[in-house]
Protein backbone atom coordinates (compact mmCIF):
# COMPACT_ATOMS: atom_id res chain seq x y z
CA UNK A 1 0.00 0.00 0.00
CA UNK A 2 2.91 2.30 0.70
CA UNK A 3 3.76 1.93 -2.97
CA UNK A 4 0.38 3.24 -4.09
CA UNK A 5 0.46 6.10 -1.57
CA UNK A 6 3.82 7.22 -2.95
CA UNK A 7 2.39 7.36 -6.45
CA UNK A 8 -0.80 9.17 -5.35
CA UNK A 9 1.23 11.80 -3.52
CA UNK A 10 3.91 12.34 -6.15
CA UNK A 11 2.45 11.63 -9.56
CA UNK A 12 2.37 15.26 -10.79
CA UNK A 13 6.10 15.62 -10.08
CA UNK A 14 6.96 12.24 -11.57
CA UNK A 15 4.90 12.95 -14.68
CA UNK A 16 6.61 16.31 -15.05
CA UNK A 17 9.93 14.46 -14.77
CA UNK A 18 8.89 12.03 -17.51
CA UNK A 19 8.08 15.00 -19.75
CA UNK A 20 11.52 16.53 -19.17
CA UNK A 21 13.25 13.18 -19.78
CA UNK A 22 11.36 12.78 -23.06
CA UNK A 23 12.20 16.37 -24.08
CA UNK A 24 15.90 15.89 -23.29
CA UNK A 25 16.08 12.60 -25.19
CA UNK A 26 13.90 13.68 -28.10
CA UNK A 27 15.68 16.98 -28.73
CA UNK A 28 19.15 15.45 -28.33
CA UNK A 29 18.35 12.55 -30.65
CA UNK A 30 16.67 14.78 -33.24
CA UNK A 31 19.50 17.31 -33.47
CA UNK A 32 21.96 14.42 -33.75
CA UNK A 33 19.83 12.78 -36.45
CA UNK A 34 19.92 15.96 -38.54
CA UNK A 35 23.71 16.29 -38.33
CA UNK A 36 24.57 12.58 -38.70
CA UNK A 37 23.79 11.81 -42.42
CA UNK A 38 26.35 14.18 -44.02
CA UNK A 39 28.96 13.15 -41.44
CA UNK A 40 28.25 9.47 -42.08
CA UNK A 41 28.66 10.03 -45.81
CA UNK A 42 31.98 11.77 -45.20
CA UNK A 43 33.04 8.93 -42.94
CA UNK A 44 32.09 6.34 -45.57
CA UNK A 45 33.37 8.00 -48.71
CA UNK A 46 35.51 11.01 -47.77
CA UNK A 47 39.27 11.32 -48.25
CA UNK A 48 41.50 10.26 -45.36
CA UNK A 49 42.41 13.88 -44.68
CA UNK A 50 38.78 14.99 -44.46
CA UNK A 51 37.99 12.05 -42.22
CA UNK A 52 40.77 12.70 -39.70
CA UNK A 53 38.97 15.34 -37.55
CA UNK A 54 35.79 13.28 -37.67
CA UNK A 55 37.61 10.18 -36.44
CA UNK A 56 39.14 12.14 -33.55
CA UNK A 57 35.72 13.53 -32.60
CA UNK A 58 34.08 10.10 -32.64
CA UNK A 59 36.93 8.47 -30.72
CA UNK A 60 36.85 11.23 -28.08
CA UNK A 61 33.09 10.95 -27.57
CA UNK A 62 33.23 7.17 -27.35
CA UNK A 63 36.26 7.20 -25.06
CA UNK A 64 35.00 9.60 -22.37
CA UNK A 65 32.13 9.28 -19.87
CA UNK A 66 29.06 11.28 -20.85
CA UNK A 67 29.04 12.68 -17.31
CA UNK A 68 32.50 14.16 -17.91
CA UNK A 69 31.29 15.63 -21.22
CA UNK A 70 28.34 17.18 -19.43
CA UNK A 71 30.58 18.72 -16.74
CA UNK A 72 33.01 19.95 -19.40
CA UNK A 73 30.25 21.91 -21.13
CA UNK A 74 28.09 23.00 -18.18
CA UNK A 75 30.79 23.90 -15.64
CA UNK A 76 33.55 24.41 -18.20
CA UNK A 77 31.65 27.17 -19.98
CA UNK A 78 32.03 29.24 -16.79
CA UNK A 79 35.71 29.64 -17.55
CA UNK A 80 34.80 31.56 -20.71
CA UNK A 81 32.04 33.62 -19.17
CA UNK A 82 33.34 36.98 -20.42
CA UNK A 83 33.83 35.74 -23.96
CA UNK A 84 30.45 34.01 -24.02
CA UNK A 85 28.74 37.11 -22.61
CA UNK A 86 30.21 39.29 -25.34
CA UNK A 87 28.91 36.79 -27.90
CA UNK A 88 25.49 36.79 -26.25
CA UNK A 89 25.70 33.02 -25.61
CA UNK A 90 26.06 33.13 -21.84
CA UNK A 91 22.31 32.87 -21.15
CA UNK A 92 22.29 29.66 -23.21
CA UNK A 93 25.14 28.02 -21.30
CA UNK A 94 23.87 29.13 -17.89
CA UNK A 95 20.80 26.91 -18.27
CA UNK A 96 21.57 23.26 -17.36
CA UNK A 97 18.76 21.98 -19.63
CA UNK A 98 20.34 23.63 -22.70
CA UNK A 99 23.77 22.25 -21.82
CA UNK A 100 22.34 18.77 -21.35
CA UNK A 101 20.56 18.85 -24.74
CA UNK A 102 23.74 20.15 -26.40
CA UNK A 103 25.90 17.41 -24.85
CA UNK A 104 23.38 14.66 -25.65
CA UNK A 105 23.16 15.88 -29.25
CA UNK A 106 26.96 15.99 -29.68
CA UNK A 107 27.30 12.59 -28.00
CA UNK A 108 24.52 10.84 -29.89
CA UNK A 109 25.68 12.36 -33.19
CA UNK A 110 28.99 10.51 -32.89
CA UNK A 111 27.25 7.17 -32.31
CA UNK A 112 24.57 7.77 -34.96
CA UNK A 113 27.27 8.72 -37.50
CA UNK A 114 29.07 5.41 -36.93
CA UNK A 115 25.83 3.41 -37.13
CA UNK A 116 24.73 5.14 -40.32
CA UNK A 117 28.18 4.72 -41.85
CA UNK A 118 27.79 0.99 -41.36
CA UNK A 119 24.41 1.18 -43.11
CA UNK A 120 25.81 3.16 -46.05
CA UNK A 121 28.69 0.73 -46.49
CA UNK A 122 26.26 -2.21 -46.44
CA UNK A 123 24.30 -0.97 -49.47
CA UNK A 124 24.96 -3.42 -52.31
CA UNK A 125 27.32 -1.82 -54.88
CA UNK A 126 25.25 -3.30 -57.69
CA UNK A 127 22.29 -1.12 -56.74
CA UNK A 128 24.40 2.02 -56.92
CA UNK A 129 25.82 0.94 -60.29
CA UNK A 130 22.30 0.25 -61.53
CA UNK A 131 21.27 3.79 -60.53
CA UNK A 132 24.25 5.27 -62.39
CA UNK A 133 23.53 3.09 -65.41
CA UNK A 134 20.04 4.52 -65.84
CA UNK A 135 21.52 8.03 -65.66
CA UNK A 136 20.89 9.11 -62.07
CA UNK A 137 23.09 11.95 -60.81
CA UNK A 138 25.29 11.38 -57.74
CA UNK A 139 22.83 13.29 -55.57
CA UNK A 140 19.88 11.34 -56.86
CA UNK A 141 21.66 8.02 -56.22
CA UNK A 142 22.18 9.14 -52.62
CA UNK A 143 18.60 10.34 -52.17
CA UNK A 144 16.80 7.48 -53.89
CA UNK A 145 19.10 4.47 -53.32
CA UNK A 146 21.85 4.89 -50.73
CA UNK A 147 20.07 6.66 -47.87
CA UNK A 148 16.71 4.86 -48.00
CA UNK A 149 18.55 1.56 -47.95
CA UNK A 150 21.11 2.63 -45.35
CA UNK A 151 18.38 3.75 -42.97
CA UNK A 152 16.54 0.47 -43.32
CA UNK A 153 19.71 -1.46 -42.49
CA UNK A 154 20.67 0.86 -39.62
CA UNK A 155 17.16 1.20 -38.16
CA UNK A 156 17.39 -1.35 -35.29
CA UNK A 157 20.83 -0.08 -34.23
CA UNK A 158 19.58 3.53 -34.31
CA UNK A 159 16.71 2.49 -32.02
CA UNK A 160 19.19 0.97 -29.58
CA UNK A 161 21.19 4.18 -29.59
CA UNK A 162 18.11 6.26 -28.74
CA UNK A 163 17.31 3.92 -25.82
CA UNK A 164 20.88 4.31 -24.58
CA UNK A 165 20.49 8.08 -24.88
CA UNK A 166 17.29 7.99 -22.85
CA UNK A 167 19.09 6.09 -20.11
CA UNK A 168 22.01 8.52 -20.26
CA UNK A 169 19.62 11.46 -19.99
CA UNK A 170 19.20 10.53 -16.30
CA UNK A 171 22.66 12.08 -15.83
CA UNK A 172 21.18 15.52 -16.42
CA UNK A 173 19.82 15.27 -12.87
CA UNK A 174 23.41 15.65 -11.66
CA UNK A 175 23.55 19.19 -13.10
CA UNK A 176 20.20 20.05 -11.44
CA UNK A 177 17.83 19.33 -14.35
CA UNK A 178 14.54 18.01 -12.93
CA UNK A 179 14.02 15.09 -15.26
CA UNK A 180 12.52 11.83 -13.98
CA UNK A 181 15.73 10.97 -12.14
CA UNK A 182 16.01 14.50 -10.73
CA UNK A 183 12.41 14.45 -9.48
CA UNK A 184 12.97 11.01 -7.96
CA UNK A 185 16.05 12.14 -6.07
CA UNK A 186 14.22 15.27 -4.93
CA UNK A 187 11.28 13.26 -3.58
CA UNK A 188 13.59 10.75 -1.90
CA UNK A 189 15.74 13.41 -0.23
CA UNK A 190 12.66 15.03 1.30
CA UNK A 191 10.71 11.95 2.39
CA UNK A 192 13.28 9.11 2.54
CA UNK A 193 10.48 7.12 0.94
CA UNK A 194 12.36 4.39 -0.89
CA UNK A 195 9.39 3.21 -2.96
CA UNK A 196 9.73 6.27 -5.21
CA UNK A 197 12.73 4.50 -6.78
CA UNK A 198 10.43 1.64 -7.67
CA UNK A 199 8.15 4.00 -9.59
CA UNK A 200 11.10 5.65 -11.31
CA UNK A 201 12.30 2.23 -12.47
CA UNK A 202 8.81 1.30 -13.66
CA UNK A 203 8.45 4.57 -15.59
CA UNK A 204 11.85 4.22 -17.27
CA UNK A 205 10.96 0.65 -18.31
CA UNK A 206 7.54 1.79 -19.56
CA UNK A 207 9.16 4.50 -21.70
CA UNK A 208 11.60 1.96 -23.16
CA UNK A 209 8.82 -0.52 -23.95
CA UNK A 210 6.64 2.15 -25.64
CA UNK A 211 9.61 3.30 -27.68
CA UNK A 212 10.51 -0.23 -28.78
CA UNK A 213 6.93 -0.84 -29.96
CA UNK A 214 6.77 2.44 -31.91
CA UNK A 215 10.19 1.84 -33.44
CA UNK A 216 9.15 -1.66 -34.62
CA UNK A 217 6.00 -0.22 -36.20
CA UNK A 218 8.13 2.34 -38.03
CA UNK A 219 10.50 -0.41 -39.14
CA UNK A 220 7.61 -2.38 -40.59
CA UNK A 221 6.50 0.69 -42.52
CA UNK A 222 10.03 1.28 -43.82
CA UNK A 223 10.13 -2.26 -45.20
CA UNK A 224 6.49 -2.45 -46.33
CA UNK A 225 7.48 -3.00 -49.96
CA UNK A 226 9.34 -6.15 -48.90
CA UNK A 227 6.48 -7.94 -47.18
CA UNK A 228 5.47 -11.13 -48.89
CA UNK A 229 8.79 -11.44 -50.69
CA UNK A 230 10.44 -13.62 -48.09
CA UNK A 231 8.90 -16.92 -47.06
CA UNK A 232 7.47 -16.97 -43.56
CA UNK A 233 9.94 -17.73 -40.82
CA UNK A 234 12.87 -16.51 -42.90
CA UNK A 235 14.13 -13.02 -42.25
CA UNK B 1 49.46 26.49 -16.38
CA UNK B 2 51.65 23.44 -15.78
CA UNK B 3 52.10 24.12 -12.06
CA UNK B 4 48.35 23.50 -11.71
CA UNK B 5 49.04 19.84 -12.43
CA UNK B 6 52.31 19.52 -10.51
CA UNK B 7 52.77 17.40 -7.41
CA UNK B 8 52.65 18.74 -3.87
CA UNK B 9 50.51 21.33 -2.09
CA UNK B 10 50.45 23.80 -5.01
CA UNK B 11 49.45 21.53 -7.86
CA UNK B 12 46.65 19.05 -8.33
CA UNK B 13 48.66 16.30 -10.02
CA UNK B 14 48.80 14.06 -6.96
CA UNK B 15 45.09 14.48 -6.14
CA UNK B 16 44.07 13.63 -9.70
CA UNK B 17 46.39 10.62 -9.79
CA UNK B 18 44.96 9.25 -6.54
CA UNK B 19 41.48 9.76 -8.01
CA UNK B 20 42.58 7.84 -11.09
CA UNK B 21 43.84 5.07 -8.79
CA UNK B 22 40.36 4.80 -7.19
CA UNK B 23 38.73 4.71 -10.66
CA UNK B 24 41.04 1.91 -11.80
CA UNK B 25 40.62 -0.05 -8.56
CA UNK B 26 36.85 0.24 -8.87
CA UNK B 27 36.83 -1.00 -12.47
CA UNK B 28 39.27 -3.85 -11.80
CA UNK B 29 37.34 -4.98 -8.69
CA UNK B 30 34.01 -4.84 -10.51
CA UNK B 31 35.14 -6.89 -13.52
CA UNK B 32 35.47 -10.35 -11.85
CA UNK B 33 32.34 -9.82 -9.73
CA UNK B 34 30.34 -8.79 -12.79
CA UNK B 35 31.72 -11.70 -14.85
CA UNK B 36 30.76 -14.18 -12.13
CA UNK B 37 27.18 -12.90 -11.90
CA UNK B 38 27.12 -12.70 -15.70
CA UNK B 39 28.03 -16.39 -16.01
CA UNK B 40 25.29 -17.29 -13.53
CA UNK B 41 22.68 -15.22 -15.40
CA UNK B 42 23.79 -16.63 -18.77
CA UNK B 43 23.40 -20.10 -17.27
CA UNK B 44 19.85 -19.21 -16.22
CA UNK B 45 18.88 -17.85 -19.65
CA UNK B 46 20.25 -20.99 -21.35
CA UNK B 47 18.52 -23.32 -18.89
CA UNK B 48 16.01 -25.94 -20.08
CA UNK B 49 13.77 -25.07 -17.17
CA UNK B 50 11.20 -22.47 -18.22
CA UNK B 51 11.05 -20.75 -14.83
CA UNK B 52 14.83 -20.36 -14.55
CA UNK B 53 15.00 -19.10 -18.11
CA UNK B 54 12.34 -16.45 -17.39
CA UNK B 55 14.37 -15.38 -14.36
CA UNK B 56 17.52 -14.93 -16.45
CA UNK B 57 15.76 -13.11 -19.28
CA UNK B 58 13.89 -10.95 -16.77
CA UNK B 59 17.11 -9.93 -15.06
CA UNK B 60 18.88 -8.92 -18.28
CA UNK B 61 15.83 -7.04 -19.58
CA UNK B 62 15.35 -5.15 -16.32
CA UNK B 63 18.97 -4.21 -15.71
CA UNK B 64 19.61 -3.20 -19.31
CA UNK B 65 16.48 -1.02 -19.35
CA UNK B 66 17.28 1.04 -16.25
CA UNK B 67 19.64 4.02 -16.23
CA UNK B 68 22.91 3.04 -14.53
CA UNK B 69 22.67 5.99 -12.17
CA UNK B 70 19.23 4.83 -10.99
CA UNK B 71 20.63 1.36 -10.24
CA UNK B 72 23.47 3.00 -8.35
CA UNK B 73 21.10 5.06 -6.20
CA UNK B 74 18.82 2.10 -5.55
CA UNK B 75 21.79 0.04 -4.38
CA UNK B 76 23.40 2.85 -2.39
CA UNK B 77 20.26 4.11 -0.66
CA UNK B 78 18.31 0.85 -0.60
CA UNK B 79 21.05 -1.43 0.70
CA UNK B 80 22.06 1.26 3.20
CA UNK B 81 18.47 1.46 4.41
CA UNK B 82 18.12 -2.32 4.66
CA UNK B 83 21.46 -2.61 6.42
CA UNK B 84 20.48 -0.06 9.04
CA UNK B 85 17.02 -1.50 9.50
CA UNK B 86 18.48 -4.97 10.01
CA UNK B 87 21.12 -3.59 12.36
CA UNK B 88 18.53 -1.69 14.39
CA UNK B 89 16.51 -4.90 14.76
CA UNK B 90 19.50 -6.82 16.11
CA UNK B 91 21.20 -4.03 18.09
CA UNK B 92 18.49 -1.52 19.05
CA UNK B 93 20.91 1.04 20.52
CA UNK B 94 23.54 1.02 17.75
CA UNK B 95 23.79 4.22 15.69
CA UNK B 96 23.26 4.23 11.91
CA UNK B 97 26.18 3.01 9.79
CA UNK B 98 27.22 4.30 6.39
CA UNK B 99 27.24 1.80 3.50
CA UNK B 100 30.66 2.28 1.87
CA UNK B 101 30.32 4.11 -1.46
CA UNK B 102 33.07 1.89 -2.89
CA UNK B 103 31.11 -1.27 -2.07
CA UNK B 104 27.91 0.28 -3.40
CA UNK B 105 29.75 1.22 -6.60
CA UNK B 106 31.14 -2.29 -7.07
CA UNK B 107 27.75 -3.93 -6.44
CA UNK B 108 25.77 -1.58 -8.71
CA UNK B 109 28.31 -1.56 -11.56
CA UNK B 110 28.70 -5.35 -11.32
CA UNK B 111 24.92 -5.84 -11.53
CA UNK B 112 24.76 -3.72 -14.69
CA UNK B 113 27.89 -5.31 -16.18
CA UNK B 114 26.50 -8.79 -15.46
CA UNK B 115 23.28 -8.14 -17.40
CA UNK B 116 25.18 -7.13 -20.56
CA UNK B 117 27.87 -9.80 -20.05
CA UNK B 118 25.21 -12.50 -19.75
CA UNK B 119 23.94 -11.61 -23.23
CA UNK B 120 27.46 -11.68 -24.68
CA UNK B 121 28.20 -15.04 -23.02
CA UNK B 122 24.88 -16.51 -24.14
CA UNK B 123 25.65 -15.51 -27.72
CA UNK B 124 29.15 -16.97 -27.43
CA UNK B 125 27.83 -20.31 -26.14
CA UNK B 126 25.39 -20.51 -29.03
CA UNK B 127 28.15 -19.60 -31.51
CA UNK B 128 29.97 -22.90 -30.98
CA UNK B 129 29.18 -24.89 -34.16
CA UNK B 130 26.67 -27.72 -33.69
CA UNK B 131 28.93 -30.13 -35.59
CA UNK B 132 31.67 -29.92 -32.95
CA UNK B 133 29.22 -30.88 -30.22
CA UNK B 134 27.95 -33.79 -32.32
CA UNK B 135 31.56 -34.85 -32.93
CA UNK B 136 32.16 -34.83 -29.20
CA UNK B 137 29.08 -36.92 -28.62
CA UNK B 138 30.07 -39.30 -31.40
CA UNK B 139 33.38 -40.12 -29.73
CA UNK B 140 31.52 -40.75 -26.49
CA UNK B 141 32.08 -37.56 -24.48
CA UNK B 142 29.70 -36.88 -21.63
CA UNK B 143 27.79 -33.53 -21.62
CA UNK B 144 30.14 -32.38 -18.87
CA UNK B 145 33.22 -33.20 -20.96
CA UNK B 146 31.69 -31.44 -23.95
CA UNK B 147 31.19 -28.35 -21.81
CA UNK B 148 34.72 -28.27 -20.41
CA UNK B 149 36.66 -29.43 -23.48
CA UNK B 150 34.74 -28.03 -26.42
CA UNK B 151 32.44 -25.19 -25.39
CA UNK B 152 34.35 -23.39 -22.66
CA UNK B 153 37.76 -23.13 -24.43
CA UNK B 154 36.09 -21.47 -27.42
CA UNK B 155 33.82 -19.21 -25.36
CA UNK B 156 36.70 -16.81 -24.74
CA UNK B 157 37.26 -16.31 -28.47
CA UNK B 158 33.62 -15.62 -29.31
CA UNK B 159 32.97 -13.44 -26.26
CA UNK B 160 36.09 -11.30 -26.51
CA UNK B 161 34.86 -8.51 -28.85
CA UNK B 162 31.66 -8.03 -26.85
CA UNK B 163 33.52 -8.15 -23.54
CA UNK B 164 35.94 -5.50 -24.81
CA UNK B 165 33.07 -3.10 -25.39
CA UNK B 166 31.62 -3.88 -21.96
CA UNK B 167 34.99 -3.16 -20.34
CA UNK B 168 35.05 0.28 -22.01
CA UNK B 169 31.50 0.94 -20.80
CA UNK B 170 32.50 -0.14 -17.29
CA UNK B 171 35.51 2.20 -17.28
CA UNK B 172 33.27 5.10 -18.30
CA UNK B 173 30.44 4.17 -15.93
CA UNK B 174 32.80 4.37 -12.95
CA UNK B 175 32.50 8.15 -13.31
CA UNK B 176 28.98 7.84 -11.87
CA UNK B 177 30.25 6.90 -8.41
CA UNK B 178 31.53 10.47 -8.00
CA UNK B 179 27.85 11.34 -7.49
CA UNK B 180 27.69 9.18 -4.34
CA UNK B 181 30.78 10.85 -2.88
CA UNK B 182 33.48 8.34 -3.80
CA UNK B 183 36.80 10.10 -4.45
CA UNK B 184 37.40 8.85 -7.97
CA UNK B 185 38.98 10.74 -10.87
CA UNK B 186 35.79 12.69 -11.55
CA UNK B 187 35.39 13.84 -7.97
CA UNK B 188 39.07 14.74 -7.54
CA UNK B 189 38.62 16.92 -10.63
CA UNK B 190 35.55 18.54 -9.10
CA UNK B 191 37.47 19.38 -5.92
CA UNK B 192 40.30 20.88 -7.97
CA UNK B 193 37.78 22.94 -9.94
CA UNK B 194 36.23 24.25 -6.72
CA UNK B 195 39.56 25.68 -5.59
CA UNK B 196 41.19 26.81 -8.84
CA UNK B 197 38.05 28.10 -10.63
CA UNK B 198 39.35 26.60 -13.88
CA UNK B 199 36.54 24.15 -14.71
CA UNK B 200 37.22 23.79 -18.42
CA UNK B 201 40.94 23.09 -18.02
CA UNK B 202 40.43 20.46 -15.34
CA UNK B 203 37.43 18.68 -16.85
CA UNK B 204 39.26 18.60 -20.18
CA UNK B 205 42.22 16.93 -18.49
CA UNK B 206 39.84 14.41 -16.85
CA UNK B 207 38.29 13.67 -20.26
CA UNK B 208 41.75 13.22 -21.79
CA UNK B 209 42.69 10.75 -19.04
CA UNK B 210 39.54 8.67 -19.62
CA UNK B 211 40.19 8.84 -23.36
CA UNK B 212 43.75 7.60 -22.86
CA UNK B 213 42.49 4.70 -20.70
CA UNK B 214 40.01 3.72 -23.43
CA UNK B 215 42.53 3.95 -26.27
CA UNK B 216 45.07 1.87 -24.33
CA UNK B 217 42.32 -0.66 -23.52
CA UNK B 218 41.38 -0.89 -27.20
CA UNK B 219 45.00 -1.58 -28.16
CA UNK B 220 45.23 -4.25 -25.45
CA UNK B 221 42.00 -5.82 -26.64
CA UNK B 222 43.22 -5.99 -30.23
CA UNK B 223 46.29 -7.89 -28.96
CA UNK B 224 44.12 -10.26 -26.91
CA UNK B 225 41.86 -10.95 -29.87
CA UNK B 226 44.86 -11.65 -32.06
CA UNK B 227 46.12 -14.12 -29.48
CA UNK B 228 42.72 -15.75 -28.96
CA UNK B 229 42.36 -16.33 -32.70
CA UNK B 230 45.91 -17.56 -33.34
CA UNK B 231 44.73 -21.11 -34.02
CA UNK B 232 41.94 -20.09 -36.36
CA UNK B 233 42.28 -20.17 -40.11
CA UNK B 234 41.48 -16.85 -41.76
CA UNK B 235 39.09 -16.88 -44.69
Amino acid sequence: MALIDTLVQNWPKLLDGVGTTLALTGMGALIAAIAAPPLALLRAQGSALAQAPLRVYISFIRGTPILAQLFLVFYGSGQFRVELQSLGLWTFFRDPFNCAVLVFAINSCAYQTEILRGGIQAVAPGEIEAGRAIGMSRLMVLRRIVFPHAYRIAWPALGNEIILLMKASALASVVTVFDLMGRTRQIFSRSFDFSVYFWAAALYLAMTVCFVVLWRLAERRLSRHMTGQTPQGVQ
Amino acid sequence: MFELFSYGPLGWGDEILSGLWVTLRLAVTTLPVGLLIGFAVAGLSLSHNRGLRALGVGYTTLMRGLPEILTLFIVYNGVGLLLNRGLAAVFPDAGPVEFSPFAAGVVALAMVFAAFAAEVLRGAFLAVPEGQIMAGRAIGMTPRQIFWRIKLPQLWRFALPGMGNLWLNLLKDTALVSVIALDDLMRATKVAVGVTKQPFTFYLVACLIYWLLCVVSELGMAKLEQRANRGVRRA
